[in-house]
């Protein structure tokens, strides 16, 4: 029993899960600070973006190591593997946090208008994805991963609801086109959120089954029989 | 060129002890194909019965069908004519120490009673070429003893020794474990370029090594095959649990 490695796969397992704690709150206070216009969290959203940089040249140093010095192979190469590609995810969500806090910002000078949007029901169900895509990870099941897969097409419906609706709004009334334009910009943002909870969910499926479900991706069909068939 | 090894209900013993269980098994030509597996667990054995040695061990048997190309080497045929088809190369570099480098490789063929001296001339040069040592020993290989080399320069003497033979097989039984990183090397990209002309089987303990030059990997343990698959599927996403708990190192 490589025991040493064990307690470093551990370490950089609970580095993520942080890590993610901090991508998740970034996301729940943008979001909330959208609902309720405060200008308080949007500030605590832009200083923690610091902390979540950090994070993530922390872990990729870590699993750096563990792949020079511990050579590690299957099941182990690829949790290490999925852990970078979610640590890059999670600062992504964290930078698009940044970007909902900006544009609450600058909504905060304009007149509070009325639009045909629901960012509040689109935010619940993308911070639902975060929370179970990272939930996936936690448990090591692909199964709960594979829902976050499913909740994917929801939130683009949403997104593309939003335009509509939302440049419809702009035509009709152009006096509103800055706040409709900072709220079409949340929403993409949130769908962007979507997406890398998306990505997050790919390598978790990845590292439990070994299988590569980005893209629609079809699996290898090549077996032993096969190859020896063609020499 | 390589042919194909075929292994069907090869079943091996040490007195009686099984040390092989029903090992089923198809090896393609011109591959290499990587034998790994914890200490003891019959991977050594599994290669020493490919070329008949396991049964040069007092009270060591084997029973089973083993096909190299057409030749079904426990169906009554000489050891000797398996051998000459079968190169095997050894853990510990083995030059006979007393001859010379070019003596060590035409040992084979003179045992044959191969005595075209032009011709030995050639065959020597090309072993030598083959296994990436000529260059390095071409002014000396008459006057120097195969002993004077270095453990890296031994071991592809050995591997030029089982090449002037001209095999179809080639069996590795960890080659590079009392070798430096880099004559590791050297006789990795050797393996490599001898894919081409002979089929490879190698037992090794350094599963960086197997991934590096096998396209096949089989995984023994306790004298049975538990998978055999492609390479990168063995090291990445192995079917068997006991597969991946040795190579993650869980155990073994």
């Amino acid at each position: 029993m490589r025991t040493r490695f064990q307690q470093g796969l551990d370490d950089l397992r609970q580095r993520l899960l942080r890590m993610g704690g901090l991508a998740e709150q970034a996301v729940d206070r943008a979001c909330q600070a959208y609902i309720e216009r405060d200008l308080a969290r949007c500030h605590m959203v832009l200083e923690g973006e610091s902390q979540i940089n950090a994070a993530e040249r922390d872990i990729d140093e870590q699993a750096f190591d563990l792949l020079a010095m511990q050579q590690p192979m299957a099941v182990d190469l690829r949790f290490i593997l999925a852990v970078t590609k979610i640590n890059s995810d999670l600062e992504r969500v964290g930078d698009q946090a940044v970007n909902i806090a900006e544009r609450v910002m600058d909504m905060a000078d304009l007149p509070k208008v009325d639009l045909p949007v629901d960012i509040p029901r689109m935010a619940a169900a993308v911070s639902a994805m975060v929370r179970r895509s990272l939930e996936s990870f936690i448990e090591g099941k692909a199964e709960l991963a594979q829902a976050v897969l499913e909740m994917d097409n929801v939130v683009d419906r949403m997104r593309d609801e939003a335009f509509i609706s939302l440049v419809k709004a702009m035509n009709e009334r152009p006096e509103v086109t800055r706040q409709a334009l900072d709220s079409l910009l949340v929403a993409r943002n949130l769908e962007r959120v979507a997406d890398h909870a998306t990505n997050i969910a790919e390598d978790v499926i990845f590292w439990v089954r070994g299988a590569d479900v980005r893209h629609n991706a079809p699996q290898e069909p090549a077996t032993v029989q096969e190859i020896r068939e063609t020499h | 060129m390589g042919v194909g090894i075929q292994v069907e209900q090869l079943n091996a013993w040490f007195g009686k002890t099984q040390a092989l269980k029903n090992i089923n098994i198809k090896m393609a030509a011109n591959h290499a194909t990587a034998v790994i597996g914890p200490s003891g667990c019959g991977k050594s054995t599994f290669v020493r019965c490919l070329n008949r040695m396991h049964e040069t061990i007092p009270e060591a048997r084997a029973e089973g069908k083993v096909e190299i190309g057409d030749l079904n080497i426990y169906n009554g045929t000489p050891a000797v004519q398996v051998r000459r088809r079968i190169g095997m190369v050894f853990q510990k570099p083995n030059p006979f120490p007393t001859m010379s480098i070019y003596d060590n490789v035409a040992a084979g063929l003179k045992l044959n009673g191969f005595h075209d001296r032009k011709r030995l001339d050639e065959i020597v040069e090309k072993s030598l070429l083959a296994a990436a040592l000529w260059d390095e020993v071409k002014d000396t290989a008459k006057k120097k003893s195969g002993a004077s080399l270095s453990g890296g320069q031994q071991q592809r003497l050995c591997i030029a020794r089982a090449l002037a033979v001209e095999p179809q097989v080639l069996l590795m039984d960890e080659p590079c474990s009392a070798l430096d990183p880099i004559s590791t090397g050297k006789i990795e990209e050797l393996i490599f370029q001898l894919k081409e002309r002979f089929t490879i089987v190698i037992v090794t303990h350094n599963m960086q090594q197997a991934s590096r030059v096998a396209e096949f990997t089989g995984f023994f343990l306790l004298g049975s095959l538990i998978e055999f698959d492609k390479t990168e599927k063995i090291f990445t996403n192995p079917s068997d649990k006991r597969t991946e708990d040795y190579i993650t190192g869980r155990f073994g």
